[in-house]
Parts: structure tokens; C-alpha cells; sequence
């Protein structure tokens, strides 16, 4: 079993976003990176997967030189090698121009499963998976929490809205996009570490894989969002702030 | 290129509340651009929700009918409304942002060499349409290029359906050529994962918790707050994620819907899968370190601090003033 998992590098979440001097994106110095939530639940199926059923992972991430640290961090974890989509114009791709570059990456490796997050913490399309499977021709399920091996593919459960699941079965090869939960993730080894230094990392670029296109959509400016309720903030110490909570309960909500 | 069409959703064998939503959207368009709004109902049976989405200010409706569409699989969906749209050439095609349409949508939208602008909260003149970037932090606003179609999706909540006028629409079926090898999903029927043994949609006072909590062993500060207030506890994603609460304390769009009295949200930062399922609440509070946290659009209080020193202040705060009387 080979198995594909697209890692994305995302800023770090509690990390200080300011917007740009271009207004089109948020301004990229200083901010510490982090792998994606979903996609590092992605990893560890995967991971899962290949220790019950043997086989190879291969971690594929399309950004600039940065994601190199991210790249290790998935090699540290256990994934096996890696394929880094060297660019630096990922902010004027859109959803289908990103997944027509990791296309072109997969292709060449015929992987059993494609894994992906079911969506990115910056631009959140919630796409790429899905995009994905239909570049590469391939039945696809998304918001899943785990995959098993059965008779003629797989069997993988799929979170619906409120509190409801569904189980599908696909052939495989196939394409999955994960949704944060399954499982429990692990944390990188002080030997994973090590180790991942003598993993390979192959490098491709856009221009190699051929993939160059006018986007369909694009991204005109960002923009701090609006409030859509006055929040009464109330100040002070933290005892005051709370004084002045259980006031409002009290006199104007009137629940205490 | 032309007309707006709107693809509609059944729940429980009615139109979905968010489908109306995206009619409303695209009425919006239609208004701006002077197309018009075209409803499209897809199944095996689609008789009554056409008929249902005929009442509501469509110029026409189409039901994409066919055996292999009973149940839902991005496979069909994808195929029936590919040759839809190859013969329509929609200039618009508006989706609801469910999860259903999560699975299909930007499969099809790729097929036709498009990309969805998922997830649309507004939409202004141009057309340009906001979505939301970095978890609800800032907003972005993205535009279609060519002219081929261009296919949007409508976040829930997002866009008002009232005020809708109703004309009877005309009633067109539109039957897709579909084979059972097309489709290479097996779907299961739905199911819950366990009998719920709390009932957080009746409570009428929620301290909910967040990732701002930091680990399981601080869970008993909030607890204590919740203990003191006569609150359930609830939770986000995250601490149900890493098993530090059990998942029927989830709230939001794959967990609880909740409305209380008060919602507490402690360490939450807002994203919109969590706001979703607790907006409808009477008065929300947060307590939240970061001044610029999107949950602070929605809270009608707010206290910017740390909670490992607000929450311990509020607990004592409740019970002093209950002592009182
Ligand atoms: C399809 C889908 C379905 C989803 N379903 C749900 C769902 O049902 N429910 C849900 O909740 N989420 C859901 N999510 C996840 C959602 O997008 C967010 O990732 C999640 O809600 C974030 O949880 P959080 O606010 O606890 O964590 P974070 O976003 O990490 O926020 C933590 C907050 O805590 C604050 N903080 C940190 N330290 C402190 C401190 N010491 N004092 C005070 N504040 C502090 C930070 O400023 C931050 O605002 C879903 C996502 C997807 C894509
Ligand atoms: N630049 C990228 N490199 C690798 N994987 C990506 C990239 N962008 C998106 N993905 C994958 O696609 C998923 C969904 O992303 P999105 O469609 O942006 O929400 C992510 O969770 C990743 O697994």
C-alpha cells in the first residue's frame, strides 16, 4: 500500500496576523509556522494504516522553502519520504491551480490512497481533497475519521452534520479528505527526529511538473471582519471584570 | 452563459432551511445582474420538493431525476449535474455550504474547469463575494475571472431568506444518463454515534470550553464555574477531539445546537463550525485573552483576560453573590 498525504504549512493558530502592505495577504515575517490540524490527523491515519497493513507514506506539501520544517516534522512522525512542490506564488493559485500542482506530484508516484485535511486553517477552501480526486480520476469520501481495509477496498466512516455518521465503501485506489478526531496524534520521537534527517525529500517545481494556469478566481484583498453585535466589554482586574459580569447576570440578563 | 441557478438540498424530505438561503443569494445576484433565478432539485423522487420549491419566487425548477440519485453520492451528483450544466451553460450556479455539497461540489465545479468560492458569507456589486480566512480572523473577497460559470457556495446563516415573494415557478424535468458502474461509492445508512446522555440543547445555562484551556488537568477550573452557575458543561471541537470531554458535550455544525439563557464561552476563539451551533443563544459571554478573537462579534459580553485568572475570579464572584441571596 502506497499512501499520499498532502500536508499544508499554516501560520502557527495563535499566532498575530497583520494584513500586508499589498491588502491582498497577511504579512508573513516573524510568524512561526505550524503543520495544518487536519492534516496532521491525516499523517497519523496513514501512519496507522501502514503499521497494521505494511506499505510506504509518502508527505506531499507544495509551498516555499519554509515548509522544509514542516516536511521534517511529518518525517520525524515516521512518514517515510517526501515530495516538497517548491513555489512561491501559492497566494495567486486558486483551490483548483494548488490541486493541479499536487496533481502533477501524485501522478507520478500511483499511490493506493490519497490523504488530505478536509480543510486549511488560513484559507479554509475546505477543496483541495475533492479537487483532487477528480484531477487524478479517483472515487473520493470526505470528513472521514477512519478508514479500514476490506474485502474489495475500504470501508471509512464519514462525519455528517450533527452528531450523525455514515459508513461508505470505496475501491481503492482512492481519495480521502480527514476530518480532525480519529485518532489520538502522536508526537515526534528524539530517534524519528534523527532519523528524519536522512529521509528523502525530493524537489519538484511548478515549471517541472508543467503545471502554469490562469486561476479562475482570486483573492482581491482581505479585510479585518465586521462586527455584527456591539460587545460590551467589560474591563478592570479580573475580579472587577467578574464583579461586573455577575452584576449584568443578575440585574439584566436576570439568571443568577 | 446565462441564469442564476440554485441548487436545493432535502432535509427530512423538505427543502432545507440554508437552501433557502442560497435562493436568496442568488436573488441578490439576479437583481444585480437582471438574470434569472433557476431552482434544481435532484433524486430519484423529487415530485414534492419541486413542487415545494415552486412557491418560492423561482422562475423555473428542475428536477434532476433518476433511479441511481435516490441516495446521495458525489459520483451521481456530479455526473447528472455535469450534463446538466453542459447544456445549460448556468452564468451562476449557488450552492448551500453543507457537507453534502463539501463532498461533490468543487469536483464538479473542477470537472468544468472552474473553482468554487466556497463558504460566501456576502455578496456586493462587481459581483464580489467575502468568504471567511484564518478561522473567522479576517475576511477575504474573491472574484471570478472569464466567463465561464461561476459556482459559489452560501455559508449558513449567512444570507436572510425572509423575505421571499412567492410566483409559481414552471416545473421542468431534466433526466441525466447514469449507469450503476458510474457510481463507485457505497454509502451506509446514516447513524448515531451513541445514545446521548446529555441533553445540552434544553440547558439554560452553558460555560462552554475551548483549546484555551490548554489540557485536560485544568478542566476542573471551568468545572467549578459551570458547578456554581448550575451550568452544563459544554465544549469545542478540539477538547472533545483529544478525548478530554466526551463528544455529545460538542458544540457546533457536527456537534450540539444549543440556545441558552447565557452561553459562557471560555477559550473559544469563534470559529464559524463553532458559532453555528450556539448563536441562537439569549446572551453570550467570552472570556477570551485575545482582543481581536472572533467570538467577541457575537458575545453581547466580553472579557478580555486570561481565563486561568478571570474564570477562578467569576466562580468566586457567582458564589459570594449567591450567598447573598
Ligand atoms: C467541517 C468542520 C466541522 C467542525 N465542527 C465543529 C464543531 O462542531 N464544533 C466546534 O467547536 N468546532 C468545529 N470545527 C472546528 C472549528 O473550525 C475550530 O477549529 C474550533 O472550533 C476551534 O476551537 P477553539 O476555539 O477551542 O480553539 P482555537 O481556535 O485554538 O481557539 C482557542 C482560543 O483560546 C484563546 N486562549 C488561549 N489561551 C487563553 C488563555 N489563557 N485565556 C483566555 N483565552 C485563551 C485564544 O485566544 C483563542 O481564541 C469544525 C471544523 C470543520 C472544518
Ligand atoms: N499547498 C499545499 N500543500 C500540500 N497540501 C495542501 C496544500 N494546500 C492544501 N493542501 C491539502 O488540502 C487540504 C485542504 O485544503 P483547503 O482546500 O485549502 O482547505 C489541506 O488540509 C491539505 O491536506
Amino acid at each position: 500500500m502506497k499512501i499520499i498525504v498532502a500536508i499544508k504549512q499554516v501560520p502557527e493558530r495563535d499566532a498575530q496576523v497583520r494584513i500586508d502592505s499589498t491588502g491582498k495577504w497577511i504579512e508573513e515575517t516573524d510568524l512561526q509556522w505550524a503543520l495544518n490540524e487536519s492534516d496532521a490527523y491525516a499523517l497519523e491515519e496513514a501512519l496507522q494504516f501502514k503499521e497494521q497493513h505494511g506499505g510506504e507514506v509518502v508527505v506531499v506539501s507544495a509551498g516555499p522553502e519554509r515548509v522544509g520544517s514542516t516536511i521534517r516534522e511529518a518525517l520525524a512522525k515516521g512518514a517515510d519520504r517526501a515530495i516538497h512542490t517548491d513555489c512561491n506564488d501559492l497566494g495567486e493559485r486558486d483551490a483548483l491551480g494548488v490541486a493541479r500542482l499536487l496533481a502533477a506530484a501524485i501522478r507520478t508516484e500511483q499511490p493506493d490512497l490519497v490523504l488530505t485535511g478536509l480543510q486549511s486553517d488560513d484559507l479554509g477552501y475546505g477543496q483541495t481533497g475533492v479537487i483532487l480526486a477528480e484531477l487524478l480520476g479517483l472515487p473520493h469520501a470526505s470528513l472521514i475519521l477512519h478508514v479500514e481495509k476490506s474485502e474489495g477496498g475500504i470501508t471509512v466512516k464519514r462525519e455528517l452534520e450533527e452528531g450523525w455518521f455514515q459508513n461508505i465503501e470505496l475501491p481503492l485506489p482512492a481519495a480521502l479528505t480527514i476530518q480532525s478526531g480519529g485518532n489520538k496524534l502522536r508526537y515526534a520521537t528524539l530517534m524519528g527526529i534523527k532519523r528524519a534527517k536522512t529521509k528523502e525529500v525530493r524537489r519538484l517545481t511548478a515549471a517541472e511538473l508543467g503545471v502554469a494556469d490562469e486561476p479562475a478566481v482570486t483573492l482581491e484583498r482581505i479585510a479585518m471582519p465586521q462586527k455584527q453585535k456591539s460587545t460590551q466589554i467589560l474591563s478592570g482586574t479580573p475580579q472587577e471584570a467578574a464583579a461586573a459580569l455577575v452584576e449584568k447576570l443578575k440585574f439584566e440578563v436576570r439568571v443568577l | 452563459m446565462s441564469g442564476v441557478w440554485v441548487i436545493l438540498e432535502a432535509r427530512d424530505s423538505r427543502i432545507g432551511r440554508i437552501s433557502w438561503e442560497a435562493v436568496a443569494a442568488g436573488q441578490q445576484l439576479s437583481a444585480m445582474l437582471g438574470q434569472p433565478v433557476y431552482g434544481v432539485v435532484l433524486g430519484a423522487n423529487t415530485e414534492s420538493l419541486a413542487a415545494e420549491a415552486a412557491t418560492r419566487s423561482l422562475g423555473r425548477v428542475l428536477r434532476v431525476e433518476h433511479p441511481l440519485l435516490e441516495n446521495y453520492t458525489s459520483d451521481g451528483y456530479t455526473h447528472a449535474l455535469e450534463q446538466l450544466f453542459r447544456v445549460e451553460e448556468p452564468a451562476y450556479v449557488v450552492f448551500p455550504h453543507t457537507y453534502q455539497v463539501r463532498d461533490f461540489a468543487p469536483a464538479l465545479a473542477a470537472r468544468l474547469g472552474q473553482t468554487l468560492i466556497g463558504d460566501v458569507t456576502s455578496i456586493a456589486a462587481g459581483p464580489a463575494f467575502t468568504r471567511q480566512l484564518m478561522q473567522g480572523r479576517l475576511t477575504g473577497t474573491y472574484r471570478h475571472n472569464g466567463s465561464g460559470t461561476c459556482f459559489l457556495s452560501v455559508q449558513s446563516g449567512a444570507i436572510r431568506a425572509d423575505a421571499m415573494e412567492s410566483e409559481a415557478a414552471s416545473i421542468e424535468t431534466f433526466v441525466p444518463t447514469l449507469e450503476a458502474t458510474q457510481i463507485r461509492t457505497r454509502p451506509s445508512a446514516p447513524f448515531r454515534a451513541s445514545a446521548q446522555t446529555v441533553d445540552l440543547g434544553s440547558a439554560s445555562l452553558i460555560v462552554s470550553v475551548g483549546r484555551g484551556i490548554k489540557g485536560a488537568e485544568n478542566l476542573p477550573l471551568v468545572q467549578e464555574l459551570a458547578t456554581v452557575l448550575g451550568a452544563e458543561l459544554a465544549a469545542s471541537r478540539p477538547i472533545c477531539d483529544n478525548g478530554w470531554l466526551p463528544m455529545e458535550r460538542q458544540v457546533g455544525s457536527s456537534g450540539q445546537t444549543v440556545a441558552p439563557k447565557v452561553y459562557i464561552a471560555v477559550g473559544i476563539s469563534g470559529a464559524i463550525q463553532h458559532l453555528v451551533g450556539m448563536k441562537g443563544s439569549q446572551c453570550i459571554v467570552a472570556i477570551n485573552k485575545d482582543p481581536e478573537a472572533p467570538i467577541f462579534e457575537v458575545a453581547d459580553y466580553g472579557i478580555v483576560g486570561d481565563l486561568f485568572d478571570v474564570v477562578p475570579a467569576l466562580a468566586a464572584a457567582v458564589k459570594a453573590s449567591k450567598q447573598q441571596g
